[in-house]
């Protein structure tokens, strides 16, 4: 099976002003995601999460080791408008993301620039529209919309160009419950029904214990890698590298310290629930 | 006895007669004391900017007033004015903002403008900088050398060093880590109980709202449809979903625990519900 990424003994440094050394991020680090999965990076503010993903679409390159995007390596200049078409990026901010004064003109931006039939692109815009619940706004001015509307206009956008694999630095910062639960829908569809690659950086525990698998970032080393009930469960872990896991872990967690003894993997409300009801009701 | 502020009857009508008019705010009214630490929860455009936009003067009502300290912040431009000073407010990402050279000059921005004296000025950074943690030595680093989550530190010193007697943070934790979050939090609690401030809050994040204000106001679309304590608004919990708005895990949780036939309380956070269920074992657990 073809690795979608593979990053390999990649270290990074930030290049220092005039004569001050510059500032190392990752010394050695490797990390595959496998095609079509989707994985969560958590990490505290600082730790290498943003300077991980802008590795993946070769906005930064590497200074030590490699990284490649199906199988290409970012430092190929050849290789670099090629890498940057398989790997779209959402960021935080959609003010910072939107170019065009009408949203389908935004969302056309990307498959214009990559030289795509109009017809083609009329048809994508509308699909990718559609996905993200924005169709009905195709003709709204995107600078009127709210914050979360104009996040769903910005992964349009790259869901247009239709890339292989989608990196998502915190999309849902900015979002309420609803927005987010949209933005997280339309990213597991994307993830299940396209077969997209799905990255997602993110603060929020429960988003993360939707993907198959989470890496959790310290000091610019992996912490913990594995599927979500393993990472989470590692509770002390979490707490030491100013993490915390979904409430319902910690809820056990907090109840285990006065003496109870439950499991640290029910992450739903559900598992929780029953979890608790066993125990009081023993 | 006036209240401190008082909003009455607000309506906000934005681009008024052009095929975008959207009315943001219909009949909103409520009032704020001294001291009150308050959230503000509603989805997005709910009219949660809108209304926060209003206790400063940054827009003016459609309808309705505004009124600080007994006079309505529009009856003449001084007060109008005045009103900036006393009300300060924090936008969403205000690290964004930042521009000076220096964290110090940054931070004393606001009191420059208020035309205080350079010693007073020195006074309010170098408290404000205390309130939110960020130390003698970043004082004269560049903000833009400092990570993300002191860059917010930075910003919400730049309007605390105002002595703001209202303090209103639009998502003050949107993009922080958990840590970082309880600290920023904790600075903001910090700094109402010290000036006795009122401080409102805007947030998506119902597990902070949830733990740290004394009382909420929600808004949905365009009202103003709920004001009590955290426990009175979370009793309705089912009322908060279907606003699209969520409710804490932990309120979750109980939830399901009644439906199963266990007799417990409304919770809203994790030591409330860690307490409660320790307690039903009669406190003790023989290990």
């Amino acid at each position: 099976m073809s690795k979608a990424i593979s990053v390999e003994h990649l270290s990074y440094s930030y290049p220092g002003v005039d004569d001050t050394p510059g500032v190392a991020v990752f010394e050695d680090i490797s990390l595959t995601v496998e095609d079509g999965s989707f994985v969560a990076v958590l990490g505290s503010n600082g730790c290498g999460k943003s300077t991980l993903a802008k590795q993946f679409n070769a906005i930064l390159l590497p200074c030590g080791g490699k990284v490649y995007i199906c199988g290409m390596d970012t430092s190929d200049e050849e290789r670099l408008i090629a890498v940057r078409r398989s790997v779209g990026m959402v960021f935080q901010n959609p003010d910072n993301q939107i170019v065009a004064n009408v949203v389908e003109e935004d969302v056309a931006f990307g498959p214009e620039n990559l030289g795509v039939a109009s017809p083609v692109i009329r048809q994508r815009v509308d699909n990718a529209l559609r996905q993200v619940g924005m169709y009905e706004y195709r003709e709204h001015a995107p600078h009127l919309l709210s914050g979360g509307q104009k996040q769903r206009v910005a992964i349009a956008g790259i869901i247009a160009m239709e890339p292989k694999c989608i990196v998502l630095d915190e999309p849902t910062a900015m979002l309420d419950p609803q927005g987010r639960k949209e933005v997280m829908d339309t990213i597991l569809a994307l993830n299940a029904q396209k077969g997209i690659t799905v990255v997602l950086i993110t603060h929020h525990m429960d988003e993360a214990a939707m993907a198959q698998r989470v890496v959790v970032l310290s000091n610019g080393r992996i912490a913990a890698d594995g599927t979500p009930a393993e990472v989470f469960s590692q509770v002390d872990l979490l707490h030491s590298i100013r993490l915390a896991s979904p409430e319902t872990v910690e809820l056990c967690y907090e109840l285990n310290r006065k003496g109870f003894s439950l499991p640290l993997d029910k992450l739903s409300v559900e598992e929780c629930a029953q979890a608790l009801y066993d125990a009081i009701k023993a | 006895m006036t209240p401190f502020l008082q909003v009455k009857n607000l309506q906000h009508i934005y681009s008024t007669g052009t095929p975008f008019e959207h009315v943001a705010l219909e009949d909103v009214s409520f009032s704020v004391e001294r001291g009150e630490f308050i959230g503000i929860i509603g989805h997005t455009g709910s009219g949660k900017s809108t209304l926060v936009q209003h206790l400063n003067g940054l827009l003016k009502p459609t309808a309705g007033s505004v009124i600080l300290d007994g006079k309505d912040i529009w009856s003449d431009k001084a007060l109008t004015r005045q009103c900036r000073f006393k009300v300060g407010l924090v936008f969403q990402y205000p690290e964004y903002q930042l521009f000076e050279e220096t964290v110090y000059k940054d931070i004393a921005f606001g009191p420059k403008n208020m035309g205080l004296d350079n010693a007073e000025i020195d006074r309010r950074v170098r408290k404000a900088a205390g309130f939110v943690g960020i130390s003698e030595q970043q004082l004269e680093s560049s903000p833009f050398d400092l990570s993300g989550g002191q860059k917010r530190r930075v910003a919400i010193a730049g309007v605390i060093a105002m002595e703001p007697e209202i303090l209103i943070l639009d998502e003050p934790t949107a993009g922080l880590d958990p840590e970082s979050r309880e600290e920023i939090l904790q600075n903001i609690d910090a700094y109402r109980k010290a000036q006795n401030a009122t401080v409102m809050m805007v947030s998506h994040s119902m597990s902070d709202v949830a733990r740290i204000t004394q009382r909420l106001l929600v808004m949905n679309g365009s009202h103003l449809v709920m004001d009590g304590t955290p426990a009175e608004i979370f009793n309705r919990a089912q009322e908060l979903t279907d606003m699209g708005l969520d409710i804490p895990e932990v309120t979750r949780v109980f939830l399901r625990l009644r439906q199963m036939g266990m007799d417990v309380p409304n919770v809203y956070t994790v030591s409330d519900a860690a307490q409660v269920l320790f307690s039903m074992k009669g406190g003790r657990i023989d290990a």
